[in-house]
């Protein structure tokens, strides 16, 4: 490859990644700036919160379910399947319930938020509401990163409290009692993984509605651009929260010593 | 004519992606002449618009509002200055999670500086000024192409600008609907407003304007009076005005 290219490459990569995180310093200086557009906040938790419910409860009921399953098949030649109930939930509190919760966001919401970014802005509504002197990463990136900050973790929490649900479904038809699938549960967990379990997919929402937010805003072209930029929205949240999920887990294990 | 008060630019360039858009262009529009800049699609007419509006910035020279020069200062320092300015783009870009009624009203709402009655009803004042009073509680996608420019006018009105920018705004409309554009423009000037219109509708531009600038290939070719611009000699310019066959802008 000639190395005009690579420079090339490496430059836009590099200028894109400046842009990205000047985009989260501008946001997170408006979150605490007058106007709070409250009314806009209210919207998104609804439209990204709220809409993303009964996706997120049917992912945690049958990956609880499989999770249970696949226990109660590797513990049953060890006699330990009274142990199903804590191995579901520290699957799922730690891991798979923020890290699947965050994925189902992702595909839903974080195109939905670049593509209708990205039609105001080839629309030209974005430019319009500046010269109606609007801050647009007040009006338009701020409230839906709060939204995702509070949604994201609530829809997690109901996420993997259905998964265990669906755990104790799976246990109860294969002849677990329930008292010990529900004892089992606090012999596995300290508090640090409910902490753990809260602050990934914080993180993860961060994640999601930024990258939605800055890949809207920079669409460009037609209908074509539009879709183009919901799909890149999508593959690079996705990526984005695979990866952070393993710094954080390694983190979180340094800080447990 | 006090040149303060002008919106100008000087010595400006912009590209996209290697190609020239404007090179080394001066522009100024005075308080109270009205004006067109002229040239076929993509001759950058719309760039100079959002340059203008601080809305892009330029690679090298400069814009001002007034004596504020904008090129390379925060948005936030040239808003207030800006909000002597409105523009109808040239699709309307009408917010469309919003009716009608917000969309006119939508500043009068963010500078919250009046009151929810004070702002309907100069919302409704606006709306019959353009002739749509009855799409108050519409949403964007319920209008035809034509009200949504006068819904766009309306909401360009609201705040009383002293300059309204026109992108293309009989483009895509019938011949009553131009008629329409071209009746409310005249009627903006007779009250004081100065306006900037990009258009390649000859019969329009000659319509609502006083002087014209005629662009092509990143640079003006033609700047002057209808007049002037009819007797112009420049080959560019003459086959703008009447085109034929072989033309120079193939």
């Amino acid at each position: 490859m000639n190395i005009a290219i690579i420079d090339k490459i490496l430059l836009n990569f590099f200028s894109e990644l400046q842009n990205y995180f000047a985009l989260i310093v501008r946001t997170l200086a408006s979150m605490f700036q007058r106007p709070f557009y409250y009314r806009e906040f209210a919207t998104q938790f609804d439209k990204l919160g709220f809409s993303s419910l009964f996706i997120c409860i049917l992912t945690g009921l049958f990956t609880g379910m499989v999770m249970a399953l696949q226990s109660l098949i590797q513990l049953k030649p060890f006699a330990a399947t009274s142990y199903v109930g804590g191995m579901v939930a520290v699957t799922m509190i730690k891991e798979l319930g923020p890290v699947l919760a965050a994925l189902m966001v992702a595909g839903r919401v974080g195109a939905a938020i670049t593509a209708e970014l990205g039609t105001m802005v080839v629309t030209e509504q974005v430019d319009a509401m500046r010269v109606e002197g609007t801050d647009i990463i007040k009006r338009l990136v701020a409230p839906r990163l709060k939204a995702m900050l509070l949604a994201l973790p609530l829809l997690t929490v109901v996420a993997d409290t259905i998964s265990l649900l669906g755990g104790y479904i799976m246990s109860a038809g294969y002849g677990i009692n329930p008292t010990m699938y529900i004892k089992g549960i606090p012999q596995f967990m300290v508090f640090q993984d409910l902490v753990e379990g809260l602050v990934k997919p914080a993180v993860f929402g961060f994640l999601i509605a930024m990258t939605g937010c800055y890949v809207g805003l920079n669409t460009r072209g037609g209908a074509e651009g539009v879709g183009t930029a919901a799909k890149q929205a999508v593959v690079l949240s996705s990526v984005l929260i695979l990866v952070t999920d393993f710094f954080l887990t390694k983190i979180f294990v340094a800080f447990r010593g | 004519m006090s040149s303060s008060d002008a919106i100008r630019m000087e010595k400006v360039c912009y590209s996209v992606g290697g190609r020239k858009i404007l090179q080394d262009f001066d522009f100024c529009l005075e308080r109270g002449v009205n004006r067109t800049i002229l040239g076929i699609s993509g001759a950058g007419k719309t760039t100079i618009l959002k340059l203008l509006l601080g809305l892009l910035q330029p690679d090298s020279g400069q814009v001002f509002i007034g004596d504020l020069c904008i090129t390379g200062i925060p948005e936030s320092q040239f808003m207030q200055r800006r909000k002597r300015i409105a523009i109808v783009f040239q699709g309307g870009a009408l917010f469309d999670s919003m009716t009608v009624g917000e969309n006119v009203g939508y500043r009068l709402f963010e500078e919250g500086r009046l009151s929810r009655n004070e702002i309907e009803r100069i919302v409704l004042e606006k709306l019959r000024f353009v002739g749509v009073e009855t799409a108050l509680d519409l949403y964007p996608a319920e209008l035809s192409g034509g009200m949504k420019k006068r819904v766009a006018i309306a909401r360009a009105l609201a705040a009383d600008p002293d300059y309204i920018f026109f992108d293309e705004p009989t483009t895509g409309l019938d011949p009553i609907g131009v008629y329409n554009i071209c009746s409310l423009m005249q009627r903006l000037q007779g009250e004081g407003k100065t306006t900037l219109m990009v258009t390649h509708d000859l019969d329009t531009a000659f319509a609502t304007s006083q002087r014209f600038t005629f662009l092509h290939q990143a640079q003006m070719l033609f700047e002057g009076s209808e007049a002037e611009m009819r007797s112009s000699q420049i080959p560019e310019v003459r086959e703008f005005l009447q085109p034929t066959e072989g033309s120079l802008f193939v």
